[in-house]
C-alpha cells in the first residue's frame, strides 16, 4: 500500500499522508534550522562573519546567526579562548536551551595553537562538550561549511533526543 | 624641532637626570633617572619650543642580567603642532621598581600604565587607580617579567578550576541519548 519516498519514509498514495519516526521528523526539522550563538574571539570571528555573510551564505542553510543563547541551537566558538573568558564562555554555554551542540573553530579553540601559554585555554574541551572540530588557522568558509555539514549528519543520526522521558 | 636640539634644550634643563642619548634608525631616546620623571615631563609638555602634547606609549621593558638595573619604563612622546619626536627611557632597579605617575600630564597614561603594572609589577606611585587591566584580578605575578615561567604556574587559575568545577558537576544534568 505505501511507497518508500526515502529510506525510513514512506507516502500511502492518494492521501497525503507520510510515515515515518518522529526520530526522523525532529532531527530533519533541527538540521534545517540550526541557530548558532557567535562567540567571536580573534580571526576566527572574521571568517565566520565572512561566511555568514552574502558571498558565502549560511543562511540558505538555515543557518541564521542568533546573539541570544536562549534561543540558539549551538555555539560556534570562535578563536582563541583565554582562561579570563573560560567563565563568561561556560556562563553563556548553561543558558542555552537543550538540545545544544558545541563546534570548536580553528586551532586555538580546539586545542590552544600556538598559544601554548600563561593565559590561553588548552582546548575548549577541557570545559565544554565539543561535537565538531573544524581545525585552521582560521579555517575558511568552506571548511566553516564542512564543520556545520558534520554537525547536521551527526543531529541526523540522532535518537530518542526529543525527550528525556522515553 | 630637530631631535638633538630637543636633547639639548633638556640637558640644560635638567644636566643631572639625562644618563645617557643614543640613536636608533633615527629615533633619538635618552635614558633618565626615575626620581624628577615628573618634572622632566612636566618640562617636555609645557615647554613652548617641545610641546609634547601626546604620549604616543607608555611601556615596561625587563632587562633581566643584561644590563645593571633591572627595569625600564618607555615613554613615546610625539608633538602633533611641532611634529617631532623623542623618546625617554627611564631606568628602575629590582628592588624598587617603583616611578611616579604622569597622569597628571596626560590622562591617557592611565591604562599604559595599569598594563605597565599588570604585565611587570612597576607600581606608580600616584596612580588614580593602579588595578590589574588585562589579566584577572586575582592573578599571581607578572606575565612579562623575564623569571615568568611561560605557561604560567602550575596549578590552573581559580576562575578556572570554577569552571571545571561547573562543567564536571552540570554534566549530569546534560539529556542522555537513551538506547
Amino acid at each position: 500500500m505505501t511507497k518508500d519516498v526515502t529510506e525510513d519514509v514512506k507516502v500511502i498514495p492518494g492521501t497525503n499522508a507520510f510515515i515515518s519516526t518522529i526520530d526522523k521528523v525532529v532531527n530533519w526539522g533541527r538540521c534545517g534550522s540550526l541557530w548558532p550563538m557567535t562567540f567571536g574571539l580573534a580571526c576566527c570571528a572574521i571568517e565566520m562573519m565572512a561566511a555568514g555573510a552574502a558571498h558565502y551564505d549560511l543562511d540558505r542553510f538555515g543557518i541564521l546567526f542568533r546573539a541570544s543563547p536562549r534561543q540558539s541551537d549551538v555555539i560556534i566558538i570562535a578563536g582563541t579562548v583565554t582562561y579570563k573568558m573560560a567563565p563568561v564562555i561556560r556562563k553563556v554555554y548553561d543558558q542555552m536551551p537543550e538540545p545544544r551542540y558545541v563546534i570548536a573553530v580553528g586551532s586555538c579553540a580546539c586545542s590552544g595553537g600556538i598559544f601554548n601559554t600563561y593565559s590561553t585555554v588548552q582546548g575548549v574541551d577541557s570545559f565544554l562538550p565539543v561535537d565538531v572540530y573544524i581545525p585552521g588557522c582560521p579555517p575558511r568558509p568552506e571548511a566553516f561549511f564542512e564543520g556545520l555539514m558534520k554537525l547536521q549528519d551527526k543531529i541526523r543520526s540522532e535518537e530518542f533526543k526529543w525527550s528525556r522521558w522515553r | 624641532m630637530r631631535s638633538n636640539e630637543i636633547v639639548n634644550k633638556l640637558k640644560e634643563a635638567f644636566p643631572e637626570e639625562i644618563i645617557e642619548v643614543c640613536s636608533f634608525a633615527n629615533q633619538t631616546s635618552m635614558v633618565v633617572k626615575k626620581q624628577r620623571i615628573v618634572e622632566v615631563m612636566r618640562f617636555l609638555h609645557d615647554n613652548p619650543g617641545l610641546n609634547f602634547g601626546h604620549l604616543q606609549d607608555l611601556c615596561g621593558v625587563d632587562y633581566k642580567d643584561t644590563k645593571p638595573y633591572r627595569f625600564e619604563v618607555v615613554y613615546q612622546l610625539f608633538s602633533i603642532e611641532k611634529e617631532h619626536a623623542i623618546r625617554i627611557r627611564a631606568m628602575l632597579p629590582e628592588d624598587d621598581a617603583t616611578i611616579d605617575t604622569v597622569t597628571p600630564i596626560w590622562d591617557g597614561a592611565s591604562w599604559h600604565e595599569r598594563e605597565c603594572y599588570d604585565m611587570f609589577g612597576i607600581v606608580f606611585k600616584g596612580h588614580p587607580d593602579l588595578r590589574r587591566i588585562l589579566m584577572p584580578e586575582d592573578w599571581q605575578g607578572h606575565p612579562l617579567r623575564k623569571d615568568y615561567p611561560l605557561k604560567g604556574p602550575k596549578e590552573y587559575w581559580k576562575g578556572f578550576q570554577e569552571v571545571l568545577r561547573k562543567a564536571d558537576e552540570y554534566r549530569q544534568y546534560e539529556t542522555k541519548v537513551l538506547d
